[in-house]
């Protein structure tokens, strides 16, 4: 190769297992994700042509979509339709020999971040899964997203993808947060400046003080809601956190291996003068804790803010932004944090990890929720669960009013029974903001852990840097 | 096996919102399936029945015009949001198979092809006149030709559209990808053989 490269050009370089004149590529796949709603046709199509798993020993599976949080999962699902997804996956993942963590393991949760997790995510790979948030494994420096099922076929068949490169994009964010400014608050605000649309047939490689500042749980959070920016996928260049975090995980390689793997991993980062088509920079300190107001999730606003005016945008997002607020039951120019919250949910790919519920604990510690208020922690894993158990903020969600479940998607999206009434308005920390995403009716709010508890204990959307005695 | 797509002539249905995402295409109830098939009386379910399950009738594919539609002339950005190939399997159910529109999420684009769906990029103006067509049902209907790389109005006027040249190929002989990529079996073992000295811990 001349030139310099970017991270992405370097991870796609190492993955190219064919070339057509055309520019398609077969692109090779290190690690396969999958999950019990977006796979079941896909091994059918395996049994059906007579094909066996490429590399099963590449191939993981946990069920984490459909699942109930409350006790008893392991023995029975209630719902039949949801049983049955989960028994077709126990069964395509012994009948295909591929690695597996059922529901009664302590290990089973949401597959991406089950996958950190264990260590089968390690930088510098090519991860894919039949789910769109599988960017979250960027902030390894993974190249990573999501395939629909005939894709999840292909790789099971093949280990390959059938790929197009895409364009690259920076996104920088530089100098510092200010206090009670998250993660979370970093990717919402980045997705309000660019829209939903904004990174379509883009990498996006984040960098920037920022960035790298953030833990690897934090960086997670940044690359999960990559699609919800449009891009393909979200990466962050590896550095002494990210090995620090991948050393000594179960998949992580070991002894000679480890030190190969580390060599190699430290070339991984955007050369000098390399080519970016398109550069989008925040100011760090500019980015203050954000609510959704909409049903898009690019319609983001500083919590201090008012609820826009659908006639002050243009084009196809004024009928978009007018039909958004009758759905959510809002008004123009009613203050955000006036806005009364039914339900509290804590969780999923985005926010389901041991940072995200330290940082609501610390906001719990020593208070109730509001009365009358519904609210629930659904761990990310059964380790992440276990964890926060020994550090006693399962405790403080408990006293403060929570509900302490168990791992899965939850009611990020409503597939089992943790879902939204019809009206019912949420303060949600996770990705998606869609009409009835969280249950027929349901209104949702996103936001970051800490703006959740605080909604929690108000009833409302509220300022969490007034519970952090910050002058705003 | 998939279905060729050649030309298309056809009742195109207007639906000019922004962001229509796939949790609209095909709320998530009905992504417990096993199966591909039977997705279709699903289709944008929440903006097509009311709570009790009868039909609201102002949603246009309720439209006597409508019901027979095979193209949807749609908004910026359609299908945005999850990966679910539930949303092509529920339009390709239904009788869409071509979508019109300036915008795609990406995993949604990919997923079409997957299924004998043509997802149409063209300029914001054409689909502007497209959408009055549209607007106009089984008057004025619209005529795509994939081999040409054209869309033609009631009035006649066509536009052109760009498409991958591999993705073309696939559509229009109804390809099996994974026959195609298996042809290439050597190529990916000797990247693998290759990958298991450079990167063995993988």
């Amino acid at each position: 190769m001349s030139g310099p490269r970017t991270l992405y050009d370097k991870i796609w370089d190492a993955h190219v297992a064919h070339q057509a004149e055309d520019g398609t590529c077969l692109l090779y796949i290190d690690r396969h994700l999958v999950h019990e709603v977006t796979s079941p046709q896909a091994f059918e199509g395996l049994r059906m042509a007579g094909r066996p798993v490429h590399a099963p020993d590449k191939t993981i599976a946990v069920p984490d979509h459909n699942v109930p949080t409350t006790p008893g999962r392991d023995k029975h699902i209630d719902n039949e339709e949801s049983r049955i997804q989960v028994e077709a996956l126990d069964k395509n993942a012994r009948d295909f020999g591929i690695n597996y963590y059922p529901v009664s393991d302590i290990r089973q949760g949401i597959v991406h971040i089950v996958g950190p997790e264990q260590g089968w995510t390690l930088p510098g790979m090519t991860v894919v899964c039949g789910d769109s948030h599988t960017a979250t494994h960027g902030a390894f420096g993974a190249l990573a997203h999501g395939i629909g099922t005939s894709e999840v076929e292909h790789v099971l068949a093949t280990q390959t993808l059938i790929q197009k490169k895409s364009k690259n994009m920076k996104v920088e964010i530089t100098g510092k947060l200010r206090p009670g400014v998250t993660a979370k608050d970093i990717t919402l605000s980045v997705i309000g400046a660019t829209g939903t649309a904004g990174g379509t047939g883009y990498v996006i490689e984040y960098c920037g003080e920022a960035i790298r500042d953030l833990s690897m749980e934090g960086r997670m959070t940044v690359c999960n809601m990559a699609i919800e920016g449009g891009a393909r996928a979200g990466l962050i260049a590896p550095d002494e956190k990210t090995f620090a975090y991948v050393m000594g995980r179960p998949h992580a390689p070991k002894g000679a291996q480890w030190e190969a793997a580390l060599a190699w991993w430290k070339t991984l980062f955007t050369d000098e003068g390399a080519h970016f088509d398109k550069v989008v920079v925040l100011k760090g300190e500019d980015i203050a804790p954000v609510v959704t107001w909409g049903t898009s999730p690019e319609d983001v606003l500083p919590i201090n803010g008012v609820v826009p005016d659908p006639e002050s945008f243009e084009g196809g997002k004024v009928e978009a932004a007018r039909r958004s607020l009758d759905y959510m039951g809002l008004k123009a120019g009613q203050k955000l944090t006036d806005i009364q919250i039914d339900t509290v949910f804590i969780g999923s790919c985005t926010n389901g990890r041991i940072e995200d519920l330290r940082a609501a604990a610390a906001i719990l510690k020593g208070k109730k929720i509001k009365d009358g208020m519904r609210a629930m922690v659904v761990p990310g894993s059964g380790l992440v669960r276990a964890q926060a158990e020994e550090e006693g903020l399962a405790q403080i969600f408990i006293d403060a009013g929570f509900e302490w479940r168990l791992a899965g998607c939850s009611m990020c999206l409503a597939m089992n029974p943790d879902q939204l009434s019809p009206g019912e308005r949420c303060a949600a920390t996770s990705n998606r903001n869609f009409e009835g995403r969280q249950g027929r009716g349901g209104r949702t709010h996103l936001l970051s852990p800490a703006m959740a508890a605080a909604a929690a204990v108000t009833g409302r959307l509220t300022d969490v840097r007034e519970m952090m005695g910050e002058t705003v | 096996m998939m279905d060729k797509f050649t030309t298309l002539t056809g009742i195109a249905a207007p639906m000019p919102l922004v962001n229509i995402d796939t949790d609209m295409i095909i709320p998530k109830q009905f992504l417990k399936t096993i199966k591909r098939s039977g997705l279709g009386k699903n289709l944008f379910d929440e903006m097509r029945y009311n709570d009790d399950g009868s039909e609201k009738p102002e949603f246009v594919l309720n439209q006597p015009a409508y019901r027979q539609a095979q193209i949807i002339v749609a908004g910026d950005n359609f299908g945005c949001g999850s990966s679910r190939e539930h949303a092509p399997w529920a339009l390709l159910d239904f009788g869409i198979r071509a979508v019109i529109s300036t915008s795609y999420a990406d995993i949604f684009y990919n997923n079409c092809f997957k299924n004998g769906i043509l997802p149409v990029v063209l300029p914001a103006e054409a689909v502007a006149k497209l959408m009055d067509d549209a607007r106009n049902g089984a008057n004025a209907r619209i005529t795509i030709d994939l081999q040409a790389q054209t869309v033609t109005g009631a009035d006649g006027q066509s536009y052109s559209f760009e498409i991958d040249p591999f993705k073309k190929e696939v559509l229009l002989n109804g390809l099996d990808d994974i026959g195609l990529t298996m042809q290439k079996a050597s190529a990916i073992a000797d990247f693998e053989k290759s990958a298991a000295q450079s990167r063995p811990w993988v």
